[in-house]
């Protein structure tokens, strides 16, 4: 599968562009690398860039940055509530990093970071690990109650229990399968239809024609699954701070 | 696939995801946010303060409204009570004026009627005079006796009285 220089996954294919070994292990900067790097750059274009003017009526940049910040804000204050105020920038850097990394992924022959299992477990973990920590400082040992579903008898215990503790463990699973499937399909999807086009001559019209449509699809995913993910993060630190 | 066969990227992705990472949150916390925050809360409060001034000028508009319909109110009733007074003027002396015209008509009146009294005694008076000289002057060419005037006036006043 690996060996195909022109298959619909080599589009994922990390290069090593300049060689940094240190103590054994290789932290090179790749084309993921330079894409981060353009992610990042383009939140604060738009975060930074886009609110230098500070107008009273904002243009066009300053609007997506207000709206970007409202949009956040609204969904930290309605899933978490007032605490979740100083959560916010973290929820608010990823969602936006997450969001301009599917986006800069759509351009073409550029590289899509967050397709990557190893990205996006690495932030699902610590978005896991963080949230139980969180669970456990503000809760102490109370906190395994979370495990035990409030209103089941005592009876029920040994079989929900279990199915609780399972279903939290997996949640950085979720988490990042869900963003790194996401981006890895539809970025396949949009590779195998791309190469119908010239393959079908004058036809090739039809496989275009879907491309189009689907790339439009695969903008609104980008922005789903930053969403999505943000979202969750949101919601997991409702229950490490609420419990049920 | 790459994803899971490039194991040996997993430290190179994991690191630099780390470092791009905390240098957007830490720009992200440190100028982004504030300032965007700023930025609303800025509007927000002088959206406020405009909506205040509106308020404001608003109870201001509304007294100034006030003032004119009191100044109105009291304008016309002090034209109301000025018509009334003119009114009540105007009757008085219209009154009086008549009672005035009346009171000289009456004076005229008394004036003419005893006027004519005093025509009709004197006229009556003549007639008597008269009288008295017609009888003289008859006996006298009747008779040819000569009356005195007293007596002939006297039958003659007799003769009227009689008559």
């Amino acid at each position: 599968m690996a060996g195909d220089a022109h298959g619909p996954l080599e589009q994922f294919r990390i290069k090593e562009l300049v060689d940094i070994p240190v103590a054994g292990v290789q932290l090179d900067i790749t084309n993921s690398t330079v894409w981060m790097v353009v992610a990042a750059a383009g939140v604060i274009a738009v975060m930074v860039g886009g609110t230098r003017k500070r107008a009273l009526v904002p243009g066009r940049l300053q609007s997506i940055a207000e709206l970007s910040y409202e949009f956040i804000a609204g969904m930290v204050r309605d899933t978490v509530g007032d605490e979740g105020r100083r959560y916010f920038p973290l929820i608010f850097t990823l969602f936006m990093f997450i969001l301009f990394g599917n986006l800069a992924g759509m351009i073409p022959y550029s590289f899509t970071f967050t397709s990557h299992i190893a990205v996006t477990f690495a932030m699902a973990a610590v978005v896991f690990v963080g949230v139980t920590v969180l669970g456990f400082v503000k809760h102490g040992f109370h906190f395994f109650s979370f495990f035990v579903p409030p209103g089941v008898s005592v009876f029920m215990w040994p079989l929900l229990i279990p199915i609780e503790i399972i279903s939290y463990l997996s949640r950085p699973i979720s988490l990042s399968v869900r963003l790194f499937a996401n981006m890895l399909a539809g970025h396949t999807l949009l590779k195998v239809f791309a190469g119908f086009v010239p393959a079908l001559g004058v036809a090739g019209i039809l496989p275009l024609a879907f491309v189009s449509a689907l790339t439009g699809l695969e903008i609104v995913i980008a922005f789903l699954q930053a969403y999505v993910f943000a979202i969750l993060t949101c919601l997991y630190i409702n229950d490490a701070l609420h419990l049920h | 696939m790459p994803q899971l066969e490039q194991i040996s990227t997993y430290a190179s992705q994991i690191f630099w995801l780390v470092v791009v990472f905390a240098v957007l949150l830490g720009v992200m916390l440190k100028v982004a946010l504030p300032r965007v925050q700023g930025i609303l809360e800025e509007r927000r409060k002088r959206i406020d303060d405009d909506l205040a001034r509106a308020a404001a000028l608003r109870d201001e508009a509304g007294g100034v409204l006030r003032a004119y319909e009191q100044a109105q109110a009291d304008a016309r009733a002090e034209a109301r009570r000025l018509l009334r007074e003119q009114q009540e003027a105007a009757a008085a002396e219209a009154a009086a004026r008549h009672a005035a015209l009346g009171e000289r008509l009456a004076g005229d009146t008394a004036a003419a009627e005893a006027r004519i009294a005093e025509a009709r005694r004197e006229a009556l008076a003549g007639i008597e005079a008269a009288a008295g000289e017609v009888a003289q002057a008859m006996t006298a060419r009747l008779i040819g006796v000569e009356v005195d005037a007293a007596e002939a006036a006297a039958a003659a006043g007799t003769g009227r009285a009689g008559a």
